[in-house]
């Protein structure tokens, strides 16, 4: 049933990227289970779950952000546009270029607010002049809807913005490096009912340009940012379908005790 | 009594305040202790704190102030008829001292010492059996002093236990009577801590402002010997012993500076290179052993440090480098002992800023490798400038370690005060001409003597502005970045 449709889609939109009995290993501990997952080009893809389920692990699996971590193991195929990223050719650091990442607790360095933006675009070489690099950062800042709130002290240290302001800090230096995917890992969980329609309403903007993968606890959230929605579930996906289909009319009864509230 | 048993009725008494204090609170709620508004140790803590604690500051602080008072009594007795040539008082008190120990030994040992005291050449001969030397027999004088102070030293002993008893018993009815299921007993232990500690650093900041004021008094006297403008501008140091030496600290400053200069040179770079080796890209199995060997390098005692500079540096440099390049033939250099002592210091540096690279949260380097930057663009745009604060201060050790190092100059660079440009000619600093002018056979009065309070002020100085320089850049970092 599933793959079947996942066949049709394929006609139509391009895979980003392709997971394939994905296996996450912390040590002994077996953390992702043989998950099979596309991310769509151009697509909204939502990770829900239980907490502890695996949704952060699998996210940084997809940047090889697990690199870091010295006890992971990550088995499996992934790729990117068909080429494996696991690969030992491929440069974990060029992936990361591609595949920008927002993490679940804010982590803005101890940097002006200007600097923390301008990071990416510096290092990449992004900009000729500084003007350019003004620009950047004053869209990026505006597109995560933070520009209000610190125009005027754009050299004040970063770690002195409050924790949602944080947050929107770390999405407007992860889409100033312009990635092809962006892997958002809970992004509004600090946010207050206003920030979080700006950034849902970023995140839908960026669809137009790159794939962005989202990490959520609030169904509502999932149903109005995604198309397509991934349920996980102690490591193994359950579901993974239509956004749409999965909140209407789950196959799986532990999807649909998960989003009437019954599990979690 | 003597101390050690006077302390061990005050610890006796404190038990007993503990004990009792417990008791009393237990028995005023009759065993529900529920109703205390503290658990039944914290009433017996305090009353012991409130026994023994008042009662041990006064023993300090007696015998501290002791000297001040006893010595007035026996210093008027000295005969100024009697002082020998060149001999103050005040160096006559100094045996005064010496002979009242040497007696005090002699009866703590159950030696009758009243025979000794109408003979002074049999008090001489007792005296240098127990180990107290004395150049010439004791004059009268000088007996008599030696009597005055050793009974004012009684009185007071036995005045300051009488006193350090009273109180010690006046603290404990006091933390007694005090008790009531009411009293935070609780509270006040905690007020009580708080003060002990306050206390303590408060001994540290007194030594210091004690050790600077010695410093300063001797300083001033020098000063009254020596104009102090020849001090901080002559260029030239040619101490005499005779007089009329030309004591300018200049040539020591440079000598300081320079090899303290290039010892950072060594030693910051490969210090902290090491440090974001060993912390960013070592694995845990490396890391283990090679820090430890590392840190070896700070256990290896300076001496051993002169000798590698004495005996392999020192003429590598001279051969290979400063007679070729036509620098000199001199063995002794400011590079030897530079480079030596950068090697020393090593450690200082990389161990500190180690654990500081460390500290540094995953997350930050998590978001900087998240957005595609390379490990070495993280450690440089992101760990090391949120180490900095920690890292310049363990720049800082190094670098008051290197300024305040003498066994390895001397060995290294040698004694020749000069000021030159020259990197491999001898030099040397601050800290071994203090060693030098005190330890000539001078008197002690003398500006060549004294110079050495003179020039441990400078380095005082020097360090404490090295110190207030870190302390500006860390905090306006600081400010930039917290
Ligand atoms: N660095 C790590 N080392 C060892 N185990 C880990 C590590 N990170 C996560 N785990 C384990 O992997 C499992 C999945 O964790 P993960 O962080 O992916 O959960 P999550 O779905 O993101 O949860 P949440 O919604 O609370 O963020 C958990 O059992 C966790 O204990
Ligand atoms: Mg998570």
């Amino acid at each position: 049933m599933k793959d079947q449709r996942l066949e049709t889609r394929v006609d139509t939109q391009t895979i980003k990227i392709e997971a394939r009995k994905a296996q996450v290993y912390y040590g002994t501990n077996h953390a992702i289970k043989d998950v099979d997952v596309d991310i769509m080009d151009k697509t909204v893809t939502a990770f829900i779950g239980p907490s502890g389920c695996g949704k952060s692990t699998f996210l940084r699996c997809l940047n090889r952000m697990n690199d870091t971590i010295p006890s992971c193991r990550v088995e499996g195929s992934i790729t990117l546009e068909g080429e494996s990223i696991y690969d030992p050719r491929v440069d974990p650091v060029q992936l990361r270029a591609r595949i920008g990442m927002v993490f679940q607790k804010p982590n803005p360095f101890p940097k002006s607010i200007y600097d923390n933006v301008a990071y990416g675009p510096k290092i990449h070489g992004l900009t000729r002049n500084k003007a350019e690099l003004d620009a950047i950062v004053e869209s990026c800042l505006r597109k995560a809807a933070l520009w209000n709130e610190v125009q005027d002290r754009l050299n004040a240290p970063g770690t002195g913005l409050s924790g949602g302001q944080q947050q929107r800090l770390c999405i407007a230096r992860a889409i100033a490096t312009s990635p092809e995917v962006l892997l958002m890992d809970e992004p509004c969980s600090a946010l207050d009912p206003i920030a979080t329609a700006q950034v849902e309403e970023l995140i839908d903007e960026l669809r137009s340009q790159f794939s962005v993968v989202i990490v959520t606890h609030s169904m509502q959230q999932a149903a109005r940012v995604s198309q397509r929605t991934a349920f996980f579930h102690l490591g193994n996906l359950v579901e993974f379908g239509e956004t749409g289909q999965i909140f209407t009319n789950p196959k799986d009864p532990r999807t649909e005790s998960y989003i009437s509230g019954r599990i979690g | 009594m003597s101390l050690g048993l006077l302390s061990i009725i005050l610890l006796v008494l404190a038990v007993a305040g503990y004990v009792l204090g417990r008791r009393k609170a237990v028995s005023q709620v009759e065993g529900d202790i529920r109703k205390l508004h503290s658990l039944p140790p914290f009433y017996g803590r305090i009353t012991a704190l409130l026994t023994a604690v008042p009662a041990f500051f006064l023993i300090a602080a007696w015998l501290l102030a002791q000297p001040l008072f006893l010595e007035n009594k026996a210093i008027s007795l000295i005969n100024p008829a009697e002082l020998p040539a060149g001999k103050s008082a005040q160096l006559v008190m100094a045996d005064v001292r010496r002979v009242a120990a040497g007696l005090n030994m002699l009866a703590a040992r159950g030696e009758d010492v009243t025979p000794l005291l109408a003979s002074p050449s049999a008090l001489k001969t007792a005296l240098n059996g127990a180990g107290v030397v004395l150049e010439t027999e004791p004059t009268p004088s000088t007996l008599a002093a030696t009597a005055a102070l050793r009974d004012a030293g009684k009185t007071s002993r036995l005045a300051m236990t009488i006193a350090a008893l009273v109180l010690a018993v006046a603290g404990l009815a006091f933390g007694l009577s005090r008790i009531n299921p009411e009293y935070r007993a609780r509270n006040a232990t905690e007020q009580f801590a708080m003060w002990l500690l306050i206390g303590s650093s408060l001994v540290a900041v007194l030594t210091t402002v004690g050790i600077v004021a010695s410093l300063l008094f001797e300083s001033i006297h020098f000063f009254q010997l020596y104009p102090i403008s020849d001090f901080l501008f002559s260029a030239t140091w040619t101490p005499k012993f005779g007089g009329g030496s030309s004591l300018g600290i200049l040539p020591l400053l440079w000598g300081t500076l320079y090899v303290s200069a290039i010892a950072l040179v060594v030693a910051v770079p490969i210090g902290l290179m090491s440090a974001i080796y060993l912390a960013e890209y070592a694995s845990k199995a490396t890391r283990a052993w090679v820090k430890p060997a590392i840190e070896i390098l700070a256990g290896i005692p300076t001496i051993v440090y002169g000798l590698f500079a004495l005996v392999t540096v020192g003429p590598l440099l001279r051969d290979y480098f400063a007679q070729p390049l036509g620098l000199g033939n001199s063995s002794s250099s400011v590079m030897t002992a530079g480079l030596v002592m950068g090697i020393m210091v090593i450690p200082f540096v990389s161990s500190l800023s180690d654990d500081i690279i460390n500290a540094v949260p995953q997350s930050l380097r998590d978001g900087s490798l998240g957005l595609g930057a390379t490990p070495s663009e993280t450690i440089k745009q992101v760990v090391v400038p949120a180490a900095l604060p920690g890292i310049v201060g363990a720049v800082l050790l190094a670098a008051s370690r290197a300024i305040g190092e003498t066994m390895i100059v001397v060995m290294g660079a040698g004694a020749a005060a000069q000021l030159s440009l020259n990197p491999f000619e001898a030099m040397t600093t601050v800290t071994v001409k203090i060693v030098s002018q005190l330890t000539g056979d001078t008197e002690f009065a003398s500006p060549e003597t004294l110079v050495a309070f003179a020039l441990g002020l400078t380095l005082f100085c020097l360090t404490l502005a090295l110190n207030i320089v870190a302390l500006v850049i860390v905090r306006k970092y600081r400010e930039q970045y917290e």
